[in-house]
This record gives C-alpha cells, structure tokens and sequence, in this order.
C-alpha cells in the first residue's frame, strides 16, 4: 500500500486513554518508577508505536494496559469510561474488547496443547459454545487461511511442530477470531526471521484496515515503527519523552533522546556517524 | 508422551536404578510365595542361629544310611574341632610346657596332632588358670574321643520303666542323605535375636518400609505441591503467608518435630502408615519451597498471559498451564521424598520410635533390635548387614532413576 | 588483490543428533578473506552462519563433526590438526572468536585481568605479571577503554562494557583472522555502536588483519563490512560488496532479504516489503535440485532437480542461480516499475 492510501487514524475518537499511569516497585528509598505518570490517548484505528530500549518501562505499562499488572497511580480510560476490572467476570469482558500477541511465540504456546485449542478457546470466548462442529471448523479454517495457514494441516499438530513464523501467524489468527478492540503487540518480530516479518506486518495491518482495530506496536526498533505506525512514542526511564506523528516524530525529532536513539540506528542511505560515540562514556 | 517415556528409557542410570528397584520390588512380592508364613514368628528359641542349612538331628538318627569310607574324613572331623584359636592356644601350651615347638605349622593337622599326643599332660603349668587347664582336659578328651569312639549308641528310654533300650548306632562311616531326613530348614541368613528367619523378616520389612516410603512421599508431595502451588501462582499476601509457616517448618529441624510427634502419639497407636503420615508431614517444606520457584518464573510466562487473556480461570490456569510443566519435576521430588522417607523411617525406629514392634517388621526396627541385642559385637552380622545393604540399595535405585529422570527432563544437564 | 588472510575451500561440517541423524550444517561453503577486509555473513536463523563461524576454527566436539574441506590461514592448513594442537597454537594468537554471548562467559569470581592472563599464558607461559599488565594496558588505552577496568569483576561491568572487554581480551594476541557471531545483538543500539567503533578501531589499527562478522541484521552489517555473503541452508548462494549487495542482489533470496531492510529514514514508510513465504528445507535431508527454489517465485521446473552452478561475475561477485545476472535483473525491474 502507499503512503496516500493510508487513511488517516490518528483523529478518530478516543478508544484507551491514559492518565498519569504509574508503576512503582519497592518502598521506602529503594522505590524506582517502572512506569511514571505517563499520559497518552490512543484513537479508534490507529496504529500506534511505543519505542524504548530495554530497562524502559514499556513491557510494565502494557502489562498495565492488558489489566494483568495494577497501575499504582492513574487511570486508564476505555473507550472515554473508566476502565473496570475489578472482578474476573469484568475482566473476561474487557479481554473481549482487548488482545495481545507476545515477542516470543515459542513461549506463547502451552506444548501440552493441541493447537486445535487454542483456536477453539477463542471461539468460545465469542460466544460460540453452542455452534456446531462443522461451523467451528470452518471458522478455524478461515482464520487460518487469514494468515496464510492451512487449518486442515494443523490440526491435532502440537505447537513445536510449527516454525517460529508459523506460530507467530497463528496468534494472528487468533486476534483474528477473536476481533478485539485494541490489540497489543509486544515486539511480535523480533525473534522471527526478516522474511517472514513482512508477513507479519502486513497482516496486523490489513486487521487494522478491515476490523479498525486499534494497534498498539511496543518495539525497540525505531526503524520498524517508522515504518509501519501512525503515531510513534518514545519512551525513556518510564517517561514518554517525545510523541506525534511518525513523519514529526523520526524525521524531525525534538527530543534529545529521540535524536541519540536515531543516530545510534545503522543506515543504509545515510552516512552512519560513528564518531559521535564516546568510548569511554559508560562503565 | 511416547517419546518422553523412549527418552527415560535411553538414560543408562535411570534403566540401572529402575531394574535395581524392579528386583526388589519382584522379591517382595513373590519371596512370601516360596517362603509363606508369618515373618514375624519365632521359629527358634536361642538368639541370631548362624545362616545356614539346618536338619532334624532327631530325624537323622532313623533315616536310611549309606557306609562311605572317606580318606580325609578323620582330618575334617579335628579341623571341624580345631579353630584357629584353639590351635594357637595348643602351641602356646607346649611352649610352656618346654617343648621344641619351633617351626609348627598351627595350619598343618596332621603334625600338631602328633606333637599333642607326644606332649600333653593334666597339668596346671606356671601362668596358666584352672580354667585353663580344664580346657585343655576337655580339648583333648574330644580329640582323643573323635579318635577312638566307633561307634555311637542311640539309646530309647522306656517311659514306664525308664529303662534304656538300644534303638540303633551311628557308625564313624555313616552317611545320612539331607533328602532322606524328614526336616530339613534353609535359613540364608541364619535368625535374629528373637529366633525368627531373619530373610523372611527383610523381606517383609523392606516391604513395609517401602510402603511408608510411598505413604510419606505421597503426603509431603501433596503438601509441598498444594502450598507451593498457591504460593508461587497467588503471590502477594498468600505468598508471604504460607512462605511464613514454610520457614517455620524448615528453621525448625525436622527430625526434632518429627521425634517430638512420634513420642507424643502412645506406642500402641503408631501403626507403620501413621508413622508414615507424620514424616510425610515434616518432610514436604522443600518440595514447597522449590514447586514456588519454578511456578514463580512459570507465572510470567507468556502462555501463562495468553490462558488469562482468554478468560480462563485461575484454577484452569494452574492445572493446564502450569502443572504440566512441572510434571517431571515434581515426579522427580517425589522419588526423592520417597527414599528420605524410608530412611527417615529407619532413623525413628533406631532411636525406639518408630511404628509399635509387635505387628510388622520394618527396616528400622530390624536395625534397633539388632543393636539392642548387640548383634553388631557379637559377631552375628546377617542380623544388621542385610537391612543396611537393602535400605542402601532402595535408596541407591531411587536416586538413580532420579538424577536419570534429571538429564532427561533438564535440557543442560544433556550431552 | 591483498593477501588471503583466511581462505577456506568447500568446507562440510555436520551435526549429529541425539537420535544419530546427519545435521548438514555446513555443505560446502568457499570463501576468502583478504588483508584488511571484513566478511559480512547474513541470513536467516537455522541457515548455518553460526555453525561456518564455528567450523572455521578447525576446533571440533561433539556434536558438530568436520567432514571435508579445508581452512588456511595466512596459507596454513589447518583443518586436519589435532584439537589440542588448534587450541594451544592456533585459537587466540591465529584466530580468535566472539560468540553472541561472550559477555556471559566471563566467570563472576575472577578479575578481568586474570582472563587476560589465562589468554596470554595458554600462548607463552614464561611472560611475568607485570608484563602481561604492561601489554594490556597499553592495549586498553588505543582501544579507549579505561585500565581501571582491568581490576574489577564482569559483575560491575555494563553488557555493553563486558562485551568491549571480551573483544579486547580476545585480540590481545593480535590474531590474523576474528570471527565475530553476532556480537552486538544483545546489546542496545548505543552499546552496539560502541562495540562497532571498537571492532573497526582493532581494523584500522591492523591488530586484527581480518574479520568475519555474522548476523542477521543487514543494516549493521551494510555499516561494518567490506563484503557480505549470504548463506541459505548451509551454503553461501551469493557474496560481493556491502553497497552491491544491499543496492543490487542477484540472488533471488538476497534480494528478498534486503527489500526487507527497515531503518529509519525518509521514504522508507509506506513502501513495500519483500516477504518470503515458506520455510527453508530441513537439512537432515537437503533437497537435490536448487535448496531455494521451493520458496523462490522465479523457479522453474528444472530448478528442483539440478543443483545450480556457483557463478562468478563482474570479476569479484559469486551467486548460485541457474539464471544469468541480467535476466534477473531485468525481472526485478519489471516488478519494481509495476508497483
């Protein structure tokens, strides 16, 4: 797709907005910030980036915004309603509305399962106990071939008989069925191979242009979110540091963080300055 | 599952303890067929008979006879008569007695034989007690005897007038075969100290001890698993709380709660499954303890995640996603909670507290009653090597299969 | 044309498996690395590019195995030497190796400069203590690491300062050939730019002669190295300059690979990426014909039975296709005009 076919999502209305979110460990001196008083406001469609290195906080703030992790402070607006999760049947109801897809599909998966399960599990979830065995067949079925994977083939395999690839398409499949509201992504390719990433891509794309979901992409790779999202966050120390438009964002950033995070990238097309590295600047 | 079960099967020291443990198992269970009877009946009177065949004396006197004419038969009957001991005393006499014994042989019959009958006199020479010069006058009277008596005389008292009627006699060269005697009795490894075959006793002790084994394993393994489980996957408040009583159990030596539970309960009421309940009950705080961890780093696991954000709930969770996972672990816990039950099981019953002694023999109670009848001085060493050979070796195999167990189920531990 | 500093010829190591299956691994690969140039392999997990990067050391165990070929540095063979004659004469002072993680290996309980001295009394056992500080220092300082490293534990070290450690341990000797798998992977991008700028100051400064570097990110690798080969299901299917290969691969799976280079820059958004549908084939068993071609959308029927012909070109370049250059050029023309 081209840079004008993309519509634009990032004035839709708001769909999880966040205010002052803060996650502290520890007490007393030893208390650190993993997550601290950050602002944001995600729209209905929008594919939204969160960057950081490691150590930033963005693993603990989209364990926040799955609900499997209490802010200490803050709230989080669903949908412009405050987020109610505080009984297993509200959050069952907020699961409907919001996914997630994992780094590691390797560790995604119970090995004791068949994948058949998997799948079945968000069927019912959906509220299709009661369809037939032919109806969950062929919804299994064409969620798979969504992500370019022969149902027929899978079946009553176990998960380490799939590649990485073939994993990862199948928590996309997954999404698929379950059609939630926002999907988190939590560097869904980063341990996948470059070939099969695109694939990857595209396909949260095309779930973000055919059901508007909303994405959220939490990655490390700034050249990635360039790529592929309309809103990007930078996020340093538990802190956004910087946020706008993906354009605004990388190629003009502010932020001085921002602008060490893009030098510090390997690049093909432009010079990459090596000698603004201080050798001795960390011990 | 197939493939997991090839794979344990391909670990050498599991297949070695699992044929080890197997062996016993298979002896348990069919030594009682050969051998019926109550292990415990006391089918001696005097303490620990040496291990070996014995047959009716009273039998043998009215069996059939075979005349053999043996060249070295005479020579057997002093060596049966002659220890080594006797026969250093014998030099030791007729050094005293100022003969030129230099250069004899103890080990050479024939010339100490000579010597002897040349030498020996009754008399009491300078160092040496009454006492021994009696036993010197009885040592030569029964060599003397085995010489010279041909025959022996079976003599029937008549019970109204108590008068003696010959009934046989026993010939120097008569020969009685062992089938032909009407009682004959094996015992391998002799009795014990009350008289009972000590064999049957080990078997049927290894047994119960096994059985008190599995009993305190399946306990504490159940109880560790539980609290470990609940601890590790709940966190917080109910971590810290069952981590608090978990502490207490370890800080406080087990072996010390476990003797103070043992004497609290009367003897009468400690059956061998009740002693077993109470070690199980002490013993489960490092199954607890480790089952935590492993359920802590398997919390936050990403499938863990995933089973959440598709509305599972929490006890789903824990038995689909995460016990599986520490199937093996577990299973390997267990094997070790085993074996520690068993010899826990022998260290209570040595100090007397083990299950009450009148029913069923365990492992333990062999060794205390060994010991308490001083069978370790005494020289009667079927009544505690034995027991201490099988409760090594039944611990020995369990350890086995589990460090097998172990390179099987954990991926660096492979090569 | 420098000196081959490395040169290794048809080169088959394999894996043998718990179950005694053959892993071929690494099924013939040929390459050279001159005097002061570096190599650059890349490819995907599974191909084989950490297994080359271990077989060239011509140090063995269980469970890779060499099976034929041969491994000459600076002109020696030394594919066919004894283990232990490798690991005393030739690891570290001819040839030196950074695995990915080689700033875990550093023991906890021992201070940097012991593994400095355990490197250097493996070569030469008579040099003093203080001689051996003397030499790493020196050499610390060019490198622009602080000497006050030297006494203290990896524990107080950051990973991007162990891993700067690692390499400077590694090059004491100043070996004429240092492999590098992945060795910034692990790391953040400004640690990984710091372990970059040192690997070209050991270049510049001659104290490596040559480098291998291995990873699976091409942008880095576009940044680090003279040449790059990429590897496909144990073999090299195409090598030549970094700016040729990145700006016009032949191969059809190298030009897969770099249309799906991502960095950030200005018009990188909204263009297309090359996926690569399928899996590579499994190496138990490597397919007869072209090991690509069962994802390769240009093949034709011949492609599965015969395996192609490694091709030389433009004097220098090497690909393994059955199509000539300008015929695949031509098509990825056509399909960039397409779009």
């Amino acid at each position: 797709m081209s840079e004008k076919a993309r519509k634009d999502y990032t004035k839709g209305p708001s769909c999880l907005k966040g205010i002052g979110l803060t996650r502290s460990f520890g007490i007393g001196d030893k208390k650190m910030f993993a997550v601290d008083h950050v602002d944001f406001d995600f729209h209905e469609g929008e594919f939204v980036s969160i960057v950081g290195e490691s150590g930033s906080g963005k693993t603990t703030l989209s364990k926040m915004l799955l609900g499997l992790l209490n802010p200490t402070e803050g709230e989080i607006l669903f949908q412009n309603k405050p987020r109610d999760i505080s009984s297993h049947a509200k959050k069952r109801e907020y699961w409907k509305s919001m996914q997630a897809i994992f780094q590691d599909p390797f560790a995604s998966y119970n090995v004791f399962h068949k994948i058949d399960s998997v799948l079945l599990d968000c069927i019912n979830m959906r509220g299709g106990q009661n369809l037939s065995k032919q109806e969950k067949f062929d919804m299994m079925t064409e969620a798979c071939s969504f992500v370019n994977l022969k149902f027929a083939e899978l079946t009553n395999k176990y998960p380490f008989e799939l590649s990485g690839g073939q994993m990862q398409r199948l928590m996309i499949a997954r999404i698929f069925l379950l059609k939630p509201k926002i999907l988190l992504a939590d560097e869904p390719t980063s341990m996948v191979d470059a070939c099969s990433r695109a694939t990857i891509l595209d396909m949260l794309l095309q779930l973000r242009d055919e059901v508007g979901m909303t994405i959220i992409f939490i990655t490390h790779d700034i050249g990635l979110a360039y790529y592929i999202s309309d809103t990007v966050y930078i996020m340093e120390h538990g802190k956004f540091v910087e946020y706008g438009k993906a354009d605004e964002v990388i190629l003009n950033p502010k932020a001085a963080y921002t602008k060490r995070l893009i030098s510090d990238v390997p690049k093909i097309h432009e010079e990459w300055d090596l000698s603004t590295v201080e050798l001795t600047s960390e011990l | 599952m197939k493939n997991t079960l090839k794979n344990i099967f391909h670990s050498p020291r599991f297949v070695v303890g699992f044929i080890i443990f197997v062996a016993l198992l298979l002896t348990m269970i069919f030594y009682p067929i050969f051998n019926p009877g109550d292990p415990l009946e006391r089918i001696g009177v005097g303490t620990f008979a040496k291990p070996g065949t014995y047959f009716s004396m009273y039998d043998a006197t009215s069996a059939k006879t075979e005349t053999f004419r043996l060249a070295d038969a005479e020579e057997n009957r002093i060596n049966a008569l002659l220890t080594g001991d006797a026969r250093t005393r014998m030099i030791d006499w007729m050094s005293r007695h100022g003969d030129d014994v230099a250069g004899l042989d103890p080990a050479d019959t024939g010339a100490l034989m000579e010597a002897w009958g040349r030498y020996y006199e009754d008399v009491r020479l300078s160092g040496m007690t009454n006492a021994d010069r009696v036993y010197f006058r009885r040592l030569n009277n029964s060599i003397v005897n085995s010489a010279t008596a041909e025959e022996l005389l079976v003599m029937e008292e008549d019970p109204e007038t108590g008068d003696y009627a010959q009934k046989g006699t026993i010939s120097l060269t008569d020969y009685v075969n062992t089938k032909d005697v009407a009682n004959v009795k094996t015992l391998p490894l002799g009795t014990d100290n009350f008289g009972r075959d000590t064999l049957r006793e080990l078997v049927s002790a290894a047994g119960v001890s096994l059985r008190v084994g599995l009993i305190a394993g399946i306990v504490a393994t159940l109880i560790g698993l539980s609290l470990g489980l609940l601890a590790g996957y709940l966190g917080g408040v109910a971590d810290d709380i069952i981590m608090f009583i978990t502490n207490i159990f370890t800080v406080i030596p087990s072996f010390v709660l476990l003797i103070l539970i043992s004497y609290s309960i009367s003897q009468e009421a400690r059956g061998a499954s009740l002693v077993a309940v109470v070690i199980g009950f002490t013993g489960w705080t490092w199954t607890c303890r480790s089952v935590r961890s492993q359920v802590i780093s398997l919390r936050n696991r990403d499938h863990v995640n995933l089973s959440k954000l598709s509305g599972h709930s929490m006890v789903r969770i824990v038995l689909t996603d995460i016990l599986p996972y520490i199937a093996s672990y577990v299973v390997m816990a267990f094997i070790l909670q085993v074996s520690a039950g068993i010899l826990s099981e022998a260290q209570l019953s040595m100090l007397g507290l083990g299950p009450k002694t009148t029913e069923t023999p365990t492992l333990g109670l062999m060794m205390n009653w060994a010991m308490l009848y001083s069978a370790h001085t005494n020289g009667s060493w079927w009544a505690y090597f034995p027991v201490i050979l099988t409760i090594t070796l039944i611990s020995f195999s369990l350890n086995l299969m589990n460090t097998g167990l172990d390179q099987v189920f954990n991926p660096t531990l492979r090569d | 044309m420098g000196k081959a500093m490395l040169e290794v010829k048809n080169l088959k190591t394999k894996y043998v498996t718990r179950f005694h299956e053959d892993v071929y691994s690494v099924d013939g690969v040929s390459l050279v690395i001159e005097e002061g140039r570096s190599l650059g392999v890349a490819g995907e997990s599974g191909c084989g590019k950490s297994t080359l990067a271990l077989s060239m050391m011509g140090y063995y165990f269980p469970p890779l195995h060499y099976m034929s070929g041969d491994i000459l540095i600076d002109g020696n063979n030394i594919s066919g030497l004894a283990p232990d004659t490798v690991r005393k004469t030739i690891l570290g002072s001819e040839i030196a190796y950074i695995p990915q993680a080689a700033m875990n290996a550093l023991n906890p309980t021992a201070k940097i400069i012991r593994f400095v001295e355990d490197v250097i009394h493996a070569h030469d056992p008579k040099k003093t203590k203080a001689e051996i500080r003397e030499m790493a220092e020196e050499r610390f300082a060019i490198l622009g690491l602080p000497k006050m490293v030297l006494d203290k534990h990896a524990v107080e070290l950051s990973g991007g300062m162990k891993q700067r450690t690692v390499i400077a341990i590694s090059t004491i000797l100043s070996p004429k050939v240092l492999i590098a798998d992945e060795p910034s992977s692990a790391l953040d991008v400004t640690s990984q730019k710091i372990v970059i700028k040192l690997m070209r100051e050991l270049m510049e400064k001659g104290y490596i002669r040559s480098m291998m570097f291995i990873t699976h990110e091409l942008p880095l690798l576009y940044n680090v190295t003279d040449d790059i080969a990429v590897m496909y299901a144990g073999q090299l299917v195409e090598v030549g300059t970094a700016k040729e290969m990145v700006f016009d691969p032949i191969h059809p799976y190298s030009h897969g690979l770099m249309g799906s280079i991502l960095v950030p820059e200005e018009g990188t958004r909204g263009t297309n990426l090359t996926a690569i549908p399928g899996t590579p084939p499994n190496l138990k068993r490597p397919p007869a014909g072209c090991r690509f071609a069962e994802r390769c959308k240009y093949a034709k029927p011949e492609c599965f039975f015969a395996a192609p012909p490694e091709k030389k070109f433009e004097g220098h370049r090497m690909y393994r296709c059955i199509f000539g250059v300008d015929e695949l050029r031509d098509i990825y023309k056509k399909e960039a005009e397409q779009q």
